[in-house]
């Protein structure tokens, strides 16, 4: 993407001119995130996360490269690999807490950058195609974060991987095969376990190729801005070199000091004490529960727990927990209002605060034990969920009147523009 | 389309779930889900303060060393530490002499096997060597003790509170839960999950064991220092961890503060 006042790419070294001939990949990247990609000079720190996204990704392949030579995927010494990781690898316990840990970092990042999508409706026309692509990296993400936590063959690697497998089961006909077929196996075991490690490795990478795919459609229209309007002229914007570059320096210093207070001093603080018991399939614990990340959706699942229309309770589950995600994709045709942000916008504003506390209610009652209480609880949570995508947002959106919008991003940043009294 | 289907699909889901919540409320109040000994009864550990609590704390060596001894002439009748080399012990304080003389004389011997002869047979332990596992006869199945304390809420304090929370069970608990009473070959303690635990209360009296260091070895002191050493045995580089912790965030506020005047230095003229 360009728009007509991005500065061009002109290398003055004759090093840079011969390459710039061979291979432009500086002309390329002046482009990304150079000089040359004219960016809105409004974005608030909530625009940081993206590239915290993907500094978290980096930072998950580099620790996961190194732990997976020294990690052995085979069930009857899984466990005492990661311990010799923790106690006899240098800096292999650094390289555990800091992967372990990358996962829950990654995960808030990537929430936030969501519900920053959710608020100022980044997932709106020209920019459908930025959003969708990013539901399937969340996808991506989560297969790849269950896979991984199933490596270290503890207790809840095991029990988890035998909950979220027998979903499967949960499909008419197909689903015990299906299962069956997943785990190469009637239960999780070393069969099981080899795959998960190998598509652990993969996916990443996948991952990536996609992050790419994310990013291309993202330079296309340009990124969003927190007025949503668009961009009319180069005042509005800066170039994402050097203005962008340091403020997403500053926000990543500010994520390092978070992340590093988890990994060198509560490195345990979100993990289950179960997981490090070794897996033993003779005995269930007493509580079986994923990483935090997946709470909310697991809250979902577990929140149907009577059968209706003769559909078996367990069977909504499974659909309602993959719908939970699913539809976010078609999000940009569900929310009609032509306003994008959520500071113009007083009715939906509203609901999406109450949203957001919604999904901290489901994530609480699906990180607590299966008590009749949570179950209520998650279940007028859940249904909450499902009406604020598929029933609110159209409704508000076509009953909504809108705040007046600055009439540029100059104006709402400078409280004046020449242009608008020109 | 998706206008269409979508609050259909949403409206369909409320309603599946408004029936389970009235099918769950209506069961609810109809039979309210029973009270049971263990809600009851079952108790958090208690407070306890370790040296190595908080970022900055650390290992006690003399504390480590007499809770190894607690381990060697107590827990070690039932319990495997199979995570754990006799080399790792010079982490304790112990030289490479007293090492290699602990493992020499640990009652449970190294397994042999002769490939020519197809015996098996017995040798001494040496610094090599993870601590022998040990095979126990009797009710329940002792966990190895490695990470013990990385497996429960709160280890260290939950070690110390079972150690030291035996008791005879109340007359309350019996006489409102009849059947919970503790069977046969189990006994009574309210930390444990359950509360009926398989292990026979492992430190009973007063200096059950010697200590060399002058300290006094009453049950408490020594399921504290039991605890401390489990807690370095899940953990052993928990000291080399806070202190790199404290060097990294040094350098991050450094160079987040430097980042951040980068950043305003270079914003100024844009507000
Ligand atoms: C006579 C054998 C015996 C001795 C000696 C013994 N234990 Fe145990 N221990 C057991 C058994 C059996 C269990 C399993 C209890 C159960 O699951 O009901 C157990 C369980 C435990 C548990 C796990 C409790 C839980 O939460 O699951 C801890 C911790 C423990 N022992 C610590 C110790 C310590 C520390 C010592 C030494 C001071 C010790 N034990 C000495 C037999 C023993
Ligand atoms: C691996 C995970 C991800 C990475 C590395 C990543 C990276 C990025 C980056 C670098 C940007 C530009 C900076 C910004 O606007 O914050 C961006 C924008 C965006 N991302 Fe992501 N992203 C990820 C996941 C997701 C997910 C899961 C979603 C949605 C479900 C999503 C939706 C968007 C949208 C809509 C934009 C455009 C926002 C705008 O311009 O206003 N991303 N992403």
């Amino acid at each position: 993407m360009s728009f007509p006042w991005a500065k061009h790419y002109k290398p003055s070294h004759p090093l840079m001119v011969w390459l710039d001939e061979k291979l432009p990949l500086p002309r390329f990247v002046h482009g990304a995130i150079g000089g040359g990609y004219p960016v809105p000079r409004n974005l608030n720190y909530f625009w940081n996360f993206g590239v915290l996204a993907g500094f978290c990704l980096v930072l998950q392949i580099a620790t996961g490269v190194i732990l997976a030579m020294h990690y052995a995927a085979n069930s009857g010494v899984a466990f005492d690999s990661v311990e010799h990781i923790m106690r006899d690898v240098n800096w292999g316990w650094m390289l555990r807490y800091g992967h372990a840990n990358g996962a829950s970092a990654f995960f808030v990042v990537v929430y936030i950058h969501i519900f920053r999508g959710f608020f100022y409706s980044s997932y709106k026309a020209p920019r459908e195609m930025i959003w969708l692509l990013g539901v399937t990296i969340f996808l991506l993400m989560m297969a790849t974060a269950f896979m991984g936590y199933v490596l270290p063959w503890g207790q809840m690697s095991f029990w988890g991987a035998k909950v979220i497998t027998g979903l499967f089961s949960a499909i008419p006909i197909v689903g015990e095969p299906l299962q069956q077929w997943l785990l190469g196996g009637f239960a999780p075991d070393n069969a099981a376990l080899n795959r998960f490690f190998s598509l652990h490795f993969l996916l990443p990478f996948v991952i990536a190729g996609v992050i790419i795919l994310h990013i291309w459609a993202l330079h296309i229209p340009g990124s969003s801005n927190p007025t949503g309007i668009d961009v009319k002229q180069e005042s509005d914007t800066v170039p994402f070199h050097p203005y962008y570059t340091a403020k997403d320096g500053f926000g990543l210093g500010v994520f390092l000091l978070i992340y590093a207070a988890f990994v060198f001093f509560m490195p345990n603080a979100l993990g289950h004490p179960d997981n490090y018991i070794a897996a033993n399939p003779m005995s269930t614990p007493a509580h079986i529960v994923p990483e935090w990340y997946f709470w909310p959706f697991y809250a979902i699942l577990r929140a149907f727990t009577a059968d209706f229309l003769f559909i078996p309770a367990k069977l909504m589950g499974v659909l309602a927990m993959f719908s939970a995600i699913l539809c976010w994709f078609f999000l940009p045709w569900l929310d009609t209002s032509p306003v994008r942000s959520g500071h113009y916008r007083p009715l939906f504003r509203k609901f999406f605060y109450i949203l957001v506390l919604d999904v901290l209610v489901l994530g609480f009652c699906g990180g607590s034990p299966a008590e009749t209480k949570y179950v209520l609880i998650s279940q007028i949570a859940s249904a909450y969920y499902f009406l604020h995508f598929l029933v609110i947002l159209p409704v508000v959106s076509s009953i909504e009147k809108p705040e007046p919008l600055p009439f540029s991003i100059t104006e709402s940043v400078l409280g004046t523009d020449a242009a608008a009294t020109a | 389309m998706v206008r269409i289907f979508g609050p259909l699909v949403g409206l369909f889901f409320a309603a599946a779930l408004l029936w389970s919540f009235g099918v769950g409320a209506v069961q609810l109040i109809r039979e309210p889900e029973p009270s049971t000994a263990v809600k009851d009864f079952h108790l958090p550990p208690k407070e306890v303060k370790f040296t190595f609590d908080g970022p900055f704390g650390t290992f006690d060596k003399p504390q480590l060393q007499r809770g190894f001894q607690v381990y060697k002439e107590v827990c070690s009748n039932c319990h495997s530490l199979k995570q754990i080399a006799f080399r790792n012990l010079a982490d304790l304080g112990y030289n490479d002499a007293e090492v290699k003389a602990i493992a020499k004389q640990w009652g449970t011997k190294a397994k042999t096997f002769d490939p020519k002869t197809g015996d098996a047979g017995e040798r001494d332990n040496t610094p090599a060597d993870h601590i022998p596992a040990v095979y126990y006869a009797g009710t329940g199945n002792p966990p190895d003790l490695s990470l013990i304390t990385k497996a429960r809420h709160e280890g260290p304090a939950y070690v110390y509170s079972l150690l030291t929370g035996y008791t005879t069970q109340p007359a309350a608990l019996l006489k409102k839960y009849p059947d919970s009473a503790t069977p046969d070959g189990l006994y009574y303690n309210p930390y444990f999950a359950n509360l009926n635990i398989a292990m026979p209360a492992p430190l009973t009296t007063d200096g059950q064991v010697t200590y060399t260091d002058g300290t006094k070895s009453t049950v408490g002191q020594m399921a504290k220092d039991v605890a401390a050493f489990l807690t370095w045995t899940a953990e052993p580089k928990m000291e080399k961890r806070k202190q790199t912790g404290w060097a990294v965030l040094g350098f991050l506020l450094a160079a987040t503060a430097l980042a951040y005047l980068a950043k305003r230095n270079i914003w100024s003229d844009m507000h």
